[in-house]
């Protein structure tokens, strides 16, 4: 792996709700122990069901949340251990693109504010040029520039999205199902767009997403996690999965080639409240390769090289 | 938003037609009340006892009061009372309903609940209560009538203004302004207040047309202006008691709360439809 650019160790977050007339407040952990190295340059996907965590994990990364136990360290600097004006600065080298474009651009701004408010936000000058520059670079027209996000398409407003984030130059994006509430053929232009932004800027991206087949074509490596911690770490796009819930993700996408279809797996059961964890391994419950050990213990992340896994009775290494 | 952005929504609201109609009526009664001294011949508090009780006619227009006083003359000065009292009170209301929600809204936490705790005990009482409670303290005339309505219309614009904030809070571009670095006091004055502030006047709008009412209540009960400066409520006061004998003194001020009610609803309708901004004709 090349130099690592963002080194998150044993990061965890809890959510608590408080307590009320006769309720007692409850806690849940959202992510669990998560650690995980990006290097400068690489495209990391994090994959796994709605509420298992990935969302909070992005936000725990840039700090928008705070996290209960673990170290983040960015480029040789740890995150948890910065001012509030000294993590205002840092800033200015991570951005985030969100998953709703509708929301994610404020109704009252142009195009010209959305993109210059990372300047005003950070009590800089809008340097001459760079709004042109950054609509050009997304393939926003420059006549878009006075249009308010309402006059805009979905894909319109994620490339919006996508200037906004690169406005301050970045080195690391975090981006959150940027393509899941847009139509599959806006889909494509949005990841081809990303994809081209990184190599011409070398950005490095924390990529999160519930679509394992999209994580595959985009990212280097993958990151499964399920019930707040990470199951499987898959050291490139194509290593076949050895955990079993890695694995009924994947064959949950579709495969366009009827000779190439697979015998799905099908889970059953649903996920556990992560108010209340069982005792052995959080996937347990619905796991068609369960022992008894499964039940009792807790399976910890061990790699065997780049490869990692969470499982005691793992599918076989093909 | 800057006072420029307001200027485009008070211009569409204008181009409608119950709009224009609104403000038409509105802009006459704010020239009345400014320009009252020049508009009338007469004085309004001059007293002209052997011209009392007189019909309209082309001397006065309107007619004359029970001590001879052209009416009016009187209501012009009226509308510089009722409309002034109202306009300020809930001016100075809507910028503490503002400030205050805002701050409940964005901080949270104990604060928030002192102030929702003294907003939903406000609105336990009836706003005349509350109005008559602070005017007994205070005493009558027009200070105690303004601070009277400012009170009684603030947790009506605190909670507005609450609300709207919790609301805009947790939308994605909050969140992706402070991704960028974006301090509190950014978000509140470049996100949180211009994305409330349309609805928060609106109501600041429509409840003047509520405070001219409470405010010649006030009046009506000799609590507001005391004489002989004339208000609509006080003039209706002492008509009330000439009602068969000279119907127009307490008629006309009556109609000139009851148009300008309406014209300040009107307008104020006009004006919600104008701010919103996913209506407004393509800019770019």
């Amino acid at each position: 792996m090349a130099e690592p650019l963002l080194d998150i160790s044993g990061l965890s977050k809890r959510f608590e709700t408080p307590g009320g007339f006769g309720q007692k407040p409850r806690s849940m952990m959202a992510v669990r122990g998560v650690s995980l190295r990006i290097g400068k340059g690489e495209v990391v996907g994090v994959v796994g069901e709605s509420g298992c965590g990935k969302s909070t994990l992005a936000r725990l990364v840039l700090r928008l949340l705070e996290p209960t136990d673990g170290r983040l360290v960015f480029d040789g600097q740890d995150l948890t251990a910065l001012s509030a004006r000294e993590m205002r600065r840092m800033r200015r080298r991570m951005a985030m693109v969100f998953q709703d474009p509708y929301s994610s651009l404020d109704p009252r701004y142009t195009l010209e504010e959305v993109l210059g408010e990372p300047f005003r936000a950070q009590g800089l000058p809008v340097p001459e040029g760079r709004i042109a520059e950054l609509l050009a670079q997304v393939g926003l027209p420059e006549t878009m520039r006075g249009a308010y996000p309402h006059q805009l398409s979905g894909g319109q407003r994620q490339r919006a999205g996508i200037a906004r984030a690169l406005a301050l130059h970045p080195e690391f994006l975090v981006l959150d199902e940027p393509t899941a509430s847009l139509d599959v053929s806006i889909q494509a232009q949005i990841i081809a767009l990303l994809q081209d932004l990184r190599a011409r800027l070398g950005l490095t991206y924390l990529f999160i997403s519930h679509d394992l087949g999209l994580v595959r074509y985009f990212c280097d490596r993958i990151v499964v996690m399920y019930l707040g911690a990470v199951v499987e770490l898959l050291p490139a796009a194509a290593t076949p999965p050895r955990h079993p819930y890695s694995r009924a993700l994947m064959d949950s996408t579709f495969v366009p080639d009827p000779g190439q279809r697979r015998d799905l797996v099908g889970l059953t059961g649903e996920i556990p409240s992560p108010f209340n964890l069982p005792k052995g391994c959080a996937f347990a419950a619905r796991c068609p390769r369960v022992t008894a050990r499964c039940l009792a213990e807790v399976p910890l992340l061990e790699a065997s090289g780049p490869h990692a896994l969470a499982c005691f009775n793992p599918l076989p290494e093909l | 938003m800057s006072a420029a952005g307001f200027a485009t929504p008070v211009a569409a609201a204008l181009r409608s037609r119950k709009g224009a109609v609104a403000g038409l009526w509105l802009a006459a009664m704010v020239v009345a009340a400014v320009f009252a001294p020049l508009l009338t011949p007469y004085a309004y508090d001059v007293q002209d006892l052997p011209g009392a009780f007189q019909p309209p006619g082309a001397a006065h227009w309107l007619g004359t009061d029970e001590f001879g006083r052209d009416l009016l003359t009187r209501l012009f000065y009226g509308a510089r009372t009722s409309l002034s009292v109202s306009a300020i009170a809930i001016g100075i209301s809507v910028l503490a309903g503002m400030i205050l929600g805002a701050a409940a809204g964005y901080f949270g936490g104990r604060f928030d609940r002192m102030v929702t705790a003294l907003v939903d005990l406000s609105w336990s009482f009836p706003e005349i209560l509350v109005a008559l409670i602070l005017v007994a303290i205070i005493g009558p005339g027009v200070t105690g009538t303004m601070a009277a309505i400012g009170v009684a219309y603030l947790a009506q614009f605190t909670r507005l203004a609450r609300a709207q904030i919790m609301a805009i809070k947790s939308e994605t571009f909050i969140e992706a302004s402070r991704s960028l670095g974006a301090s509190d006091g950014f978000i509140l004055f470049r996100h949180l207040i211009p994305n409330t502030l349309a609805p928060v006047l609106v109501a600041g709008m429509l409840a003047t047309g509520d405070a001219i009412i409470l405010e010649a209540t006030l009046g009506f009960f000799g609590l507001g202006a005391q004489p002989p400066t004339p208000s609509w409520g006080a003039m209706m006061s002492s008509g009330s008691a000439q009602l068969f004998k000279a119907p127009g003194i307490i008629l006309f001020p009556g109609l000139a709360v009851a148009i300008t009610v309406i014209a300040i609803n009107l307008f104020g309708d006009a004006l919600v439809r104008a701010l919103d901004i996913r209506r407004r004709e393509r800019t770019g």
